[in-house]
This record gives C-alpha cells, sequence and structure tokens, in this order.
C-alpha cells in the first residue's frame, strides 16, 4: 500500500518536474531567440561573414559610453541616474513607510494610492507635466541629465513600493522599533540597524526594479531632451545599425551581470555557527523554555 | 552580577485620550525602590497605555512620569534608561541571541569586547548562556522572551516593565518563565511593572496587585488582600470567581440564606443587598438526601481542576459554585443532593437585585 502510494507520489512528482523544465525551455526560447538574432546580426559583415568590428566601434562613439565624464550622456549618465534614483528612491520611501506604519496607519491606503498612479499615467503625459519644471531647472538650477533621477523617481514608485510594502509586512515594524528605541537608538539608528537589515531583500527586489526601469528608460529622457542609454542606441541606430545592435546587446548583458551581481551581494547567507550542533538546535529548542 | 537597588517610580495623575475616548484617566501610582507591581485588567481597562507612557513609548496628554525623582515625562523613550519586554516575539531577527542582548550596550558606545561579555553574562543570568549564537528562529516562544529579559536587563535600566511576555505562550512554560521572571527580578533588584490580564499570573508573581477598569485604579494592594478583602464590586468580579448570593444586611453583617456573614464595608446601610462569596468559602457540609433548607441543593457538575475541583450546585432559585479538595468533591457526583456550607469571611455587598454565578 505505501508502494503504490510513493510510486504515485513519485510519478506526481516527475509531471510536475517536467512541466516546470517545459515551462524554463519556452520562457528561455522566447528570451533567447531575439537575443541571439541581436548577436547575429551584430556579428555579421555585408558579406555574410562573422566579424566584431561593430563591438569594437562602440569605443569610438564616445557619446553613446558617456565621455567626457563631466557632462554624461548614453551609458555613464544611465548607470549614474540608476544609482541616484535608487538611493533616492530608498531614501524617501523606506523612512517615509516606516513613518506611516508607526505614526499614521489610515495614511496608508492614501499613500498606496499616490504610490501606484504612476502606473496608470502614460510617460507621454508625466513628460508634459513634467517639462515646465526642467525648463525651469535647466534655466536656474542645473540642466544636467542627472536631473532625469526626480522624474525617474516617480516612474519607480509604484514597483519599489509594492516591493518594500511586502517586505515591511513580513517584519513587526511597530515592537521591533519599540524594542530598539526603549534600547537607546535614536530614529537614524532604528532605520540603519533594525528595520532596513530586516527588510534587505525587499529592498534589494525594490533595487533592482529601479536599476532595470532607469537602464531602459527612453520615452522621458528623448522628450525632455537628454540623451541617456536609450536615446544614444536609437541615434545610433539610424546611422550604424550594427553598432546600435552590438550596444543594445552589450547593454542587456550587462544589465543583466548587474542585477545578477546585486542578487548576490544583496542576499548574503546567514552566518552558520559551528559550535552548535544541528541535533542539539533541534532537540533543545523543543524541550526547554 | 552585582546587586543594584531600584529606584521609586511614580505615575502622577495620568491622562491619556484617543480622540473622544480616555484610556487613562487621573491615574496615579507610586511603585517603591525595587518592588514588583502587577497592573491587572480587562482589555481595554488602559493597563499597557499605562506601562506605554511609563515606557515613553507614548504622551500623555496630562499628569508626570517621575522616575528617582526625575521628571522624566516629556523625555523620549530612548533616553529613559527603561528595559522593557514586550507581548510580541521582539527580538531582532537579523541578530543572533547575544547580539540582541547587546544591542542596547551598542547604542551606548560599549566596546564590542566588553558588550559581548556582559551579554554573555546576561544570557547566563537567565539560563541561556549556550544559546548565545541562536538567531530567534532558532528559539522556542519561552527562550525568545527570556533573550528578551536579559536584552532589557543587560542595560542595566532604572525600571522594568513586561508587557504581557507570557501570553503567547502555552500554560506550562507560562508558569515556569513566570517564576524566572521573579527569580531574576528579585535577584537584579530592580523596580518592575508587569502587565496582565491574567489574575493567576498577577497574584502570583506581583508583591503589589493593581486592578483596573475603565482607566482608573480600582484597588492596589498585596495579592492576598486583593483577592480576599477586594475593594469594589468589579476587584471583587474580576479577580477570582464569585457567587452573587442575595441577602439582607442588618447590624454590621449580611443574612445569606440563613447564614450571618461579616462585612467588608463597615458602612453599609441596612436593607437588601447581594453577597459576593468566593467558591472556597463555599463547603459541603453534609449528604443533602430527605433534607430541605435555603443551602440543599443537587450537585449538577464537577469540574476537576487537579488538586481542587469545583463543584457546581442547583439550589432551586439559583445555582452555587463551591469549590473543594478533589477528594472530598469526588464523594458528591452529579446528581446527588448536598447540603452546603458558608463560611464566615468577610463579604462584599452589592446593591443590586440580580443573582447568578460570576466568573
Amino acid at each position: 500500500m505505501a508502494v503504490a502510494r510513493h510510486g504515485i507520489h513519485r510519478t506526481r512528482w516527475l509531471k510536475l518536474q517536467a512541466f516546470r523544465y517545459i515551462v524554463f525551455a519556452l520562457a528561455a526560447i522566447y528570451f533567447l531567440i531575439p537575443l541571439g538574432a541581436m548577436v547575429e546580426f551584430s556579428t555579421r559583415a555585408n558579406d555574410g561573414s562573422r566579424t566584431l568590428v561593430f563591438w569594437r566601434q562602440i569605443f569610438d562613439y564616445q557619446e553613446m559610453i558617456g565621455l567626457p565624464i563631466d557632462t554624461p550622456t548614453g551609458i555613464i549618465a544611465s548607470l549614474e541616474l540608476a544609482v541616484i534614483t535608487s538611493l533616492a528612491m530608498l531614501v524617501l520611501l523606506v523612512p517615509t513607510m516606516v513613518w506611516v506604519r508607526l505614526k499614521l496607519p489610515r495614511v496608508n491606503r492614501i499613500m498606496e494610492f499616490i504610490s501606484l498612479l504612476p502606473l496608470t499615467i502614460p510617460a507621454i503625459v508625466l513628460v508634459v507635466g513634467l517639462f515646465p519644471m526642467y525648463i525651469w531647472l535647466g534655466t536656474n538650477v542645473n540642466d544636467s541629465i542627472l536631473t532625469l533621477a526626480f522624474a525617474y523617481i516617480v516612474l519607480v514608485l509604484p514597483y519599489a513600493y509594492r516591493a518594500l510594502d511586502a517586505g515591511l509586512g513580513a517584519i513587526d515594524v511597530k515592537t521591533l522599533s519599540e524594542a530598539a528605541r526603549s534600547l537607546g537608538a535614536r530614529w537614524d539608528q532604528v532605520m540603519l540597524m533594525v528595520i532596513a537589515p530586516n527588510i534587505s531583500n525587499a529592498i534589494l527586489n525594490a533595487t533592482l526594479l529601479s536599476v532595470a526601469l532607469v537602464l531602459g528608460e527612453y520615452t522621458v529622457a528623448n522628450n525632455l531632451l537628454y540623451n541617456n542609454l536609450q536615446v544614444e542606441l536609437v541615434h545610433l541606430g539610424r546611422t550604424n545599425a550594427g553598432v546600435s545592435i552590438a550596444v543594445a546587446v552589450a547593454s542587456l548583458m550587462f544589465a543583466f551581470v548587474l542585477l545578477v551581481i546585486l542578487a548576490f551581494v544583496g542576499s548574503r547567507p546567514r552566518r552558520i555557527h559551528k559550535e552548535e550542533p544541528a541535533t542539539m538546535l533541534a532537540s533543545q529548542s523543543i524541550t526547554s523554555i | 552580577m552585582s546587586e543594584r537597588r531600584g529606584v521609586e517610580v511614580r505615575l502622577e495623575n495620568l491622562v491619556r485620550r484617543y480622540g473622544t475616548v480616555t484610556a487613562l484617566d487621573g491615574l496615579s501610582l507610586t511603585l517603591a525602590p525595587g518592588e514588583l507591581v502587577a497592573l491587572l485588567g480587562p482589555s481595554g481597562c488602559g493597563k499597557t497605555t499605562a506601562l506605554r507612557l511609563l515606557a515613553g513609548l507614548e504622551e500623555a496628554d496630562e499628569g508626570k512620569v517621575i522616575i528617582a525623582g526625575d521628571d522624566v515625562t516629556d523625555l523620549p523613550a530612548n533616553k529613559r534608561n527603561i528595559g522593557m519586554v514586550f507581548q510580541a516575539y521582539s527580538l531582532f531577527p537579523h541578530m543572533v541571541a547575544w547580539e540582541n542582548v547587546a544591542f542596547g550596550l551598542q547604542m551606548r558606545d560599549v566596546g564590542r569586547a566588553e558588550r559581548k561579555k556582559r551579554a554573555l553574562d546576561m544570557l547566563e543570568l537567565v539560563g541561556l548562556g549556550r544559546f548565545a549564537n541562536r538567531y530567534a528562529n532558532q528559539m522556542s516562544g519561552g527562550q525568545q522572551q527570556r533573550v528578551a529579559l536579559a536584552r532589557a536587563l543587560a542595560i542595566q535600566p532604572q525600571v522594568l516593565l513586561l508587557d504581557e511576555p507570557l501570553s503567547a505562550l502555552d500554560a506550562k512554560v507560562r508558569s515556569r518563565l513566570r517564576d524566572e521572571i521573579r527569580r531574576v527580578q528579585l535577584e537584579v533588584g530592580i523596580t518592575t511593572l508587569f502587565v496582565t490580564h491574567d489574575q493567576e499570573e498577577a497574584l502570583a508573581i506581583a508583591d503589589r496587585v493593581g486592578v483596573m477598569q475603565a482607566g482608573k485604579l480600582e484597588q492596589l494592594g498585596p495579592p492576598t488582600l486583593v483577592y480576599s478583602r477586594p475593594a469594589t464590586p468589579f476587584v471583587a468580579d474580576f479577580v477570582g470567581l464569585t457567587n452573587r448570593i442575595p441577602g439582607e444586611v442588618k447590624n454590621g453583617s449580611v443574612e445569606v440564606r440563613g447564614t450571618q456573614l461579616p462585612l467588608v464595608q463597615q458602612d453599609v446601610p441596612a436593607g437588601a443587598a447581594v453577597a459576593l462569596v468566593r467558591p472556597e468559602a463555599v463547603t459541603i457540609a453534609g449528604n443533602g438526601d430527605g433534607q430541605s433548607g435555603p443551602l440543599v441543593g443537587t450537585v449538577i457538575a464537577v469540574a476537576f481542576l487537579g488538586a481542587i475541583s469545583r463543584v457546581t450546585v442547583d439550589l432551586g432559585d439559583m445555582t452555587i459554585l463551591a469549590q473543594l479538595p478533589t477528594a472530598a468533591a469526588s464523594d458528591h457526583p452529579a446528581g446527588t443532593r448536598v447540603r452546603l456550607a458558608l463560611r464566615p469571611d468577610p463579604v462584599l455587598v452589592q446593591r443590586e437585585e440580580t443573582a447568578s454565578v460570576t466568573a
């Protein structure tokens, strides 16, 4: 009887595994075929032979790389924007969300609604609204491309909010912060030493989403007349399609590697204390108070 | 562990309002140095609010909090030097036990080596020295609360606050940890305010028990006094079980079903009243077969509680609870006729008509 049941479970498990692999393979094909086509195109010479000339030419396009560094464009501008947007988003959002949870829980729904609003507003509408502000900024403060971070913080708000909200919902923010306060922690220490480490995965997710969104953003930058990576890619595509595609593949690979690094750096494994064998841990935690 | 003497804590006329609701209505309470006072009361009576005002986690609308002679009413929580154990598990999940205990010392800029040593000492005090490198999720609820106690004490606070720290634990662990808390509190000698809705817990652990209702302190006194001489009908009702038996007040005592009982209050006017009689003051005087009288009735239920049993007796016009040693109660199973007697302990009386058994 038990053997038969084991056999049924094993068959079901095998079917599930097969289903997972099929879904994974289909998803991989969906993403890899366009990538493969791009790689193929960017390494094909006019006579049909293989060449890396387009890839080598990337470095000839200073505006694509983003040089000179004091007036960044292209890749460097997008990377700087990703860093600034992510940091500013975290600095603005985490303390605000914690504060609302602790002191103004009734405002939580309103804050959620406001945070999700950018999802419902088309980017082009957002640009129309932002344009006067950017004219003023450019005239009176600074016309650096890095000021795009203001618009990008709004764009990443819905994604970052959802990620952070899930993280904060998984811990008892009130009790942890009150415990820390009663032990002598200032509010900044509560945030940095108690809340942030316990929502590190949520912070990482919010950061990954922000970086991905900023590196791929085109509409706002183009309409506000700034040349970030995607805008430069489009410009380059009009003059040299081969290099444009090579840069697109390189930037995708770069973003992928960056996100993988961020994911690994952010999710450090928990320290393991070897002095206590696992068997001892299990038995003692059950028997003693 | 160095011996420390506690400090005096005074709550003076504390008022706390939430919108139109007054959670704390002029609470005044003084804790003597090294004393453990338990605040007991039903949900919403204001006991946790009082504790949070003392901790600085909430601000008082009126009144003062004075610790060791210093007015700390306007001091934020992180500057009050108060240790607190919470109802919910409050260990920082990303830290192991000793790091949790050392957190308060870190906030006080104690060096790493020193704070680790002191944290380990505190863990030894609560009997968890071997668990120093465990995370919260590797410990049971009881162990987590003991680490939380060690963490609260590690900063050598002037006052220790315990906000229903045992309520999430099962009965056996709760009882053991309750004794553990009392042992540590006596060893450290720290002034402690313990908030609970569990009367057994409060009566077992405290030097004095304060019973609260609707934001006010109804009675404050030693556990035996609060139980045996409740100051108000609410206290009599809330602390322990009470039989409410109609009677007649005359000549400084109350006559209840043919028995004269002395009064707790001396200034009760003569007339009809309801006497509040504890079940342990009700005994079974003998077999009631073929007898009649105001205290003769039929056993309708016997609740076995270990060494003691509670017997419910139907007297015809009302039911009465009697609490007896189990050996005595076993002679009178449900359905048998019994004759009850009332022990002449002083009782409270109340001017009302209803008569029933209340918990």
